[in-house]
């Protein structure tokens, strides 16, 4: 297996003030691709800042982050804004669903980013939805929805454009433990028929039992399981 | 814009409250901006339409209005000697030597107006033949009889059919009412120019002289001749449509800059207010911000989302105040003309620009009152605005 993601002696240090704050110490990390690697880790470990460094949505201090061979620390913003749209699909604790959009409107919102005719891209949101077996609440604003739908949406809109990689967030951390279970084994399948390579950030043991490879983050350094 | 444009209309929905109120100011003021504009448009189109392209009018050089004009009989001959004037099927040249005179009559409130009075000659309906009775009778000449403007008719106290009018210590019967097509002359009272020279002992001493000339295009031809005439230097002469919108001028710039100043003034706080709401509109979607910044929007696509949001808002607002301003054209009111320090009635008149220049102004408002709060959310940090919520 090749790797997707590789991180070289990565740090990342945030300011307060006048203050600087360590989050990352020199970190280190290889994820093959296909893989599906949990972070662990107390609050204030730094799992989420990986997160979003590795989804290019932070900066490192230093060190590289190198994504399907791409180095993306040295990307400008308007690059990188085009780098997420094409290779990540996010997964947020609570949803992120845009209110004043239906579900098939929030799932389609990567593909206007893209050179999809209309045609094609409802092809492809109808899929999407029918993966997270949503199709008939498409038109349903998230209001509508309960929590674990909402989730399920935003799978949708997470894999819509065929991203590489799935980054997640505490994705069960807001929902009931059967909507958890669900949302769970829906990444699990991702994972393994879609192939997707899937990191989540978790508190939940449970949550992060479906995952191949289990990292701990503890102050900013990797203790690899 | 990448954001879809549904985006922004149902945001407008979920904050009806705050959109309908910076949409009100905005409108507000537009609707004043555009009543100001209306108004100065509407004094100059009635003193434009008061001016006929083909009559001549010939005023002492200098003198401000019609009343300050001063023609002696010699000058009057002088004229008539002149190329191009038109002549009746008798052969009569169409010249009207008008005295112009102000006196007082009361309004219903018991204030008081200048009125216009002017002496015309027996041709002079060849001059004006917009000018139809519309109740009551043409004056008799060689009478103390007067024909009273709709205008004046409608809006003065004494000016109806039999009612006696007293100047020039004599008492002078009004024995009809005319219209115009809605030009100033309305707002004038006409009557026998030898009757009022008479009456003011002028002797013969005018205040204008009108002709018509036998073509429009032989005015250059006609004013060679004029400025030729060495015993013509101490007089003008100009088409009476350049003559009257000459004296429009003043009160319409008057009235445009006035109203623009005020106007602009009142634009700080509709601005204000449409900033207030999209700063207020960027606090509350800031998740939104940073989920779609994550998604791969540009900073670019946000900017242009917030912005097109401010100027959508400025639009309603704008074609709204239109909107409210274009009621006024069924309005007519009456003030006075600086030009002629008479009465003047118009209505307000909207034109292409003026609409243009509303919606100009509108969007503008809604341009500088959206600027800083979209240039806040492309700016946001992505990590932040995913945070906030």
């Amino acid at each position: 297996m090749s790797l997707i993601i590789q991180i070289e002696n990565l740090s990342k240090s945030y300011w307060r003030d006048s203050m600087e704050i360590p989050v990352l110490h020199n970190l280190n990390l290889e994820v093959e691709r296909g893989g599906f690697l949990s972070l662990m880790g107390p609050s204030g470990s730094g799992k989420t800042t990986l997160l979003n460094l590795i989804a290019g949505i932070d900066r490192p201090s230093s060190g590289k982050v190198i994504v399907n061979d791409s180095d993306i620390s040295k990307m400008g913003e308007s690059a990188l804004a085009k780098w997420r749209a094409i290779n990540i699909g996010f997964v947020f604790q609570f949803y992120n669903l845009i209110p004043v959009l239906t579900a098939y409107e929030n799932v389609e919102l990567p593909l206007i980013l893209t050179k999809l005719s209309r045609k094609e891209r409802k092809k492809h949101v109808e899929t999407a939805l029918s993966i997270v077996g949503l199709e008939d609440r498409m038109h349903h604003s998230p209001r509508q929805l309960s929590g674990g739908q909402e989730q399920r949406v935003a799978i949708a809109r997470a894999i819509v454009a065929d991203p590489l990689i799935l980054v997640a967030d505490e994705p069960t951390g807001d929902l009931d433990k059967n909507s958890a279970d669900e949302i769970l084994t829906l990444m699990k399948r991702l994972n393994s028929e879609f192939d997707k390579t899937i990191i989540i950030v978790t508190h939940d043991p449970h949550a992060a039992r479906i995952a191949k490879i289990v990292h701990q983050l503890d102050k900013g350094e990797l203790i690899i399981k | 814009m990448k954001i879809p444009i549904k985006y922004i209309l149902r945001n407008f929905k979920s904050r009806k409250l705050t959109t309908m109120i910076t949409v009100s100011g905005i409108a507000l003021v537009v609707f004043v901006f555009a009543a100001v504009l209306m108004m100065a448009y509407g004094i100059q189109s009635t003193l434009i339409a008061t001016g006929s392209i083909d009559n001549v009018k010939i005023v002492r050089k200098a003198a401000n209005g019609e009343i300050s004009s001063i023609i002696d009989g010699e000058t009057q001959n002088v004229v008539r000697s002149l190329p191009h004037i038109a002549v009746t099927t008798e052969g009569k040249q169409i010249i009207s030597n008008e005295p112009v005179v102000i006196i007082n009559l009361d309004k219903p409130d018991g204030a008081m107006g200048n009125i216009t009075v002017r002496g015309v000659s027996p041709l002079s309906n060849y001059l004006r033949p917009q000018l139809k009775i519309k109740e009551g009778r043409m004056f008799k000449f060689g009478v103390r009889e007067l024909i009273v403007g709709s205008s004046i008719s409608k809006r003065f106290v004494g000016a109806k059919i039999g009612d006696i009018v007293k100047f020039a210590g004599d008492d002078w019967k009004l024995v009809g009412i005319f219209s115009a097509d809605g030009s100033g002359f309305e707002s004038e009272i006409l009557g026998d120019a030898l009757q009022l020279l008479g009456a003011f002992n002028r002797g013969n001493t005018v205040s204008t002289i009108t002709l018509k000339l036998d073509d429009a295009k032989n005015f250059d031809t006609f004013k060679r001749a004029f400025d030729a005439d060495r015993r013509l230097q101490q007089f003008e002469v100009k088409t009476e449509r350049d003559y009257f919108e000459e004296q429009s001028e003043l009160m319409a710039t008057f009235i445009r800059v006035l109203g623009i100043f005020v106007t602009v003034i009142f634009s700080f706080g509709a601005t204000i207010g449409a900033m207030i709401t999209m700063y207020s509109a960027v606090a509350n979607r800031t998740v939104e911000v940073g989920t779609f910044r994550a998604l791969g929007f540009s900073r670019r696509s946000i900017l242009a989302a917030f912005l097109t949001e401010s100027i959508l808002i400025s639009l309603f607002g704008g074609l709204l105040g239109i909107l409210l301003a274009s009621l006024l054209s069924f309005f007519s009111i009456s003030t006075l003309n600086f030009g002629s320090f008479s009465e003047l009635e118009f209505s307000f008149s909207t034109s292409p620009s003026i609409i243009i220049s509303s919606l100009v102004f509108a969007l503008t408002m809604g341009i500088i009152g959206g600027f800083l709060p979209a240039v806040r959310a492309a700016r946001m940090n992505i990590v932040n605005a995913l945070r906030a919520g």
